[in-house]
């Protein structure tokens, strides 16, 4: 099936302006002082997750990290109540209770942005656990970082999935730095997917600056997980564009790469190639990227005037009395 | 009424609700065709397949990890830890994710999944494989926590565990594993999750004894008796939620309060105790309260030295007798 088609284009360059435009409205409010907390965003990250996300079903699975505002908008979550969750309201994914690194929508899937580094794997483990014994169609999705792909969970979960042949993607975002250090901190080796062969399944690198190639091995991966093939493992190299946490000073890159770091840009790499695909014209990306823009500033704005959580809030939800499920 | 063993209670009880409730599955190390360490999953496998009573890696962290991503999609995972001591290798998945999820992701999914391990001293099993942990699961709102001392309560609030909505963790005693008792022969048996258990009725003094400590407890009793001095025996059975108020009411007529546990005193469950009687009737104490706790030390190997370190009915006896005589 050709993908490098007018709509696939249109819809993936969509959502990474969506991405975008939500990452630089918290990058923005957040510098303001508008949002408490801790962020982390994921500017220049937007093909990873829009070029993954894109080759799965409503009812297929994401598990994400602490830089996970792109895989939930790029599964479906409601770019108005993520942001509610950033400005701390009651209308938020979360009550107000928990911030960006906890953002998910169950009911599209989204399992959840996780503050702890390395767990989205064994959550997402789980979640493909689930759907082989329920004997679904289903897949997931676990992202993580290279940062994570040091940490004793990344090999369990990756053992295990492989001996029980579940329907997971391992999607490693290689963005040059786990928190304040360089890939060769963290990675023994050039390529965190040719660890998959240790595990006995596939391991692909690609370029994340290309969202269609993204796109293509994913819907590799999710096909062969799909039919029982089990486990990939995924490794996009990509470029975090800021800090480890927004006011991170990045002492830690070269003045070059601190400044100019969109020398590294998915939109515009899309952008650029517009005439290699049939139908479509910068015109018809200028208005997507537009529309993006308008669609995020409303969710700006509704979002910052909702009102914080009431008191009893602080209470809910610690024990559940009733079933509920994803 | 039927006689069952200890382990055999809880074989009873997962399959009873694995029978009843097809979302229910184990996982663990050896739990499948070989019937676990303890015999206690044994024909389990055979019954249920290796979908239902999945053998894992040794990979605590992973597959607690797994089971809560489960949890959060539908499915009711139990989870074996052998050994109590292996749960500080899972207590990442355990605190920050099961704990915490349904309150982080505002309600949207509850996290209904019970980990049972077996812990406790007496069996010269060394510092590494005797530990009694249930205080440090029992700081963590979102967790709840038992611990059966009879076939009766491992059969009834394993049942009521695997039924909650929420995590539990369920503490087994090592050195009850071949106790024998008496359970119903037929029927639902469930134990409510939350509710202490008087052992024994006395006017003299309370003792308050957690897991294995309860024959030893009622032995001491018995030697008490002998001396014209009636104990009231409390199990808690559950830790988290604590049933402070039979306690409560037990030390207001009593007036005297005697803890003993496997676990170390300081920080403990016993500490915990003792603080919410006396916030709540600091009078009732007529003489001050007591812990009989392991000394502050590992658990020794030497049969000599941990016969020494643990509480015995004569250690139980004496304190009681200081109490009495003050």
């Amino acid at each position: 099936m050709p993908i490098r088609n007018r709509d696939t284009a249109l819809s993936l360059f969509k959502t990474m302006c969506e991405i975008r435009a939500f990452e630089q409205v918290a990058s923005a409010r957040y510098k303001n002082g508008d949002l408490p907390g801790f962020i982390h965003l994921s500017l220049g990250q937007e093909a990873c997750a829009a070029g993954a996300c894109a080759t799965l079903r409503g009812d297929d699975y994401i598990t994400s990290n602490h830089r996970g505002h792109g895989h939930c908008l790029a599964k479906g979550a409601n770019p108005k109540l993520m942001l509610a969750e950033l400005f701390a309201k009651a209308r938020g994914y979360g009550k107000g209770r928990s911030g960006s690194m906890h953002i998910a929508d169950v009911s599209a899937g989204v399992l959840g942005a996780n503050g702890i580094v390395g767990q989205s794997m064994g959550l997402g483990v789980g979640a493909a656990l689930s759907i082989q014994i329920r004997r679904q169609p289903g897949v997931v999705i676990a992202f993580f970082g290279e940062g994570a792909s040091g940490t004793g969970i990344a090999h369990e979960a990756m053992n295990m999935a492989s001996i029980w042949r579940l329907p997971i993607i391992f999607f490693c975002e290689a963005n040059k730095y786990a928190e304040l250090s360089p890939f060769s901190t963290h990675v023994s080796i050039d390529n965190v997917a040719d660890r998959a062969c240790a595990y006995g399944f596939p391991g692909v690198t690609v370029d994340g600056e290309d969202v269609f190639a993204v796109y293509e091995v994913t819907n590799h991966a999710v096909a062969l997980a799909r039919s029982g093939g089990g486990p990939t493992l995924i490794e996009a190299k990509t470029v975090r564009w800021h800090g480890h946490y927004e006011g991170d000073p990045q002492t830690y890159k070269s003045e070059q790469e601190r400044l100019n770091p969109k020398y590294f840009d998915p939109i515009a790499h899309l952008r650029d190639r517009v005439s290699e695909i049939e139908g479509l014209a910068t015109e018809h990306l200028a208005e997507v990227e537009k529309a993006a823009l308008e669609k995020i500033r409303a969710a700006e704005l509704w979002a910052q005037a909702l009102q914080n959580p009431d008191p009893e809030v602080l209470m809910e939800d610690v024990y559940a009395e009733e079933s509920r499920h994803g | 009424m039927a006689r069952l063993k200890y382990y055999q209670a809880l074989t009873r009880a997962l399959r009873e609700e694995m029978v009843r409730d097809e979302r229910v599955f184990l996982m663990g190390e050896d739990v499948g065709e070989s019937g676990g360490i303890f015999a206690q999953t044994r024909g389990l496998y055979q019954q249920f397949g290796s979908a239902r009573v999945r053998d894992t890696p040794i990979a605590e962290n992973g597959f607690v990890s797994a089971a809560v991503g489960s949890a959060m999609t539908g499915m009711r995972p139990v989870v074996e830890i052998g050994f109590e001591d292996f749960v500080t290798c899972c207590m990442e998945p355990l605190v920050n994710q099961a704990a915490k999820l349904g309150y982080m992701l505002g309600g949207q999914i509850s996290v209904p999944m019970v980990l049972y391990a077996f812990g406790g001293g007496g069996l010269n099993a060394g510092p590494q494989h005797s530990q009694s942990l249930a205080a440090w699961f029992a700081h963590v709102p979102g967790l709840k926590v038992v611990i059966p001392s009879t076939p009766a309560d491992v059969l009834g609030l394993m049942k009521s565990a695997i039924r909650d909505e929420n995590p539990v963790i369920c503490l087994l005693c090592k050195k009850l594993i071949g106790l024998t008792g008496e359970v119903e022969s037929e029927g639902d048996h469930l134990v409510p999750i939350g509710r202490a258990r008087v052992a024994r009725s006395g006017s003299d003094v309370t003792i308050v004894a957690v897991g294995q400590m309860l024959p030893i407890a009622l032995k001491a009793a018995r030697m008490l008796s002998t001396d014209g001095v009636e104990a009231e025996v409390i199990d808690p059975r559950s830790i988290s939620p604590l049933d402070e108020d039979t306690i409560l009411t037990s030390v207001e007529k009593t007036g005297r309060l005697c803890i003993v546990h496997e676990a170390h005193g300081p920080f403990g469950v016993g500490s915990e105790i003792i603080a919410r009687i006396a916030e709540k009737s600091l009078t009732s104490f007529r003489v001050p309260p007591l812990r009989v706790t392991p000394p502050f030390a590992p658990s020794p190997f030497a049969p000599s030295l941990e016969e020494l370190y643990l509480p015995t009915s004569a250690s139980v006896y004496e304190a009681v007798c200081g109490l009495i005589a003050i």
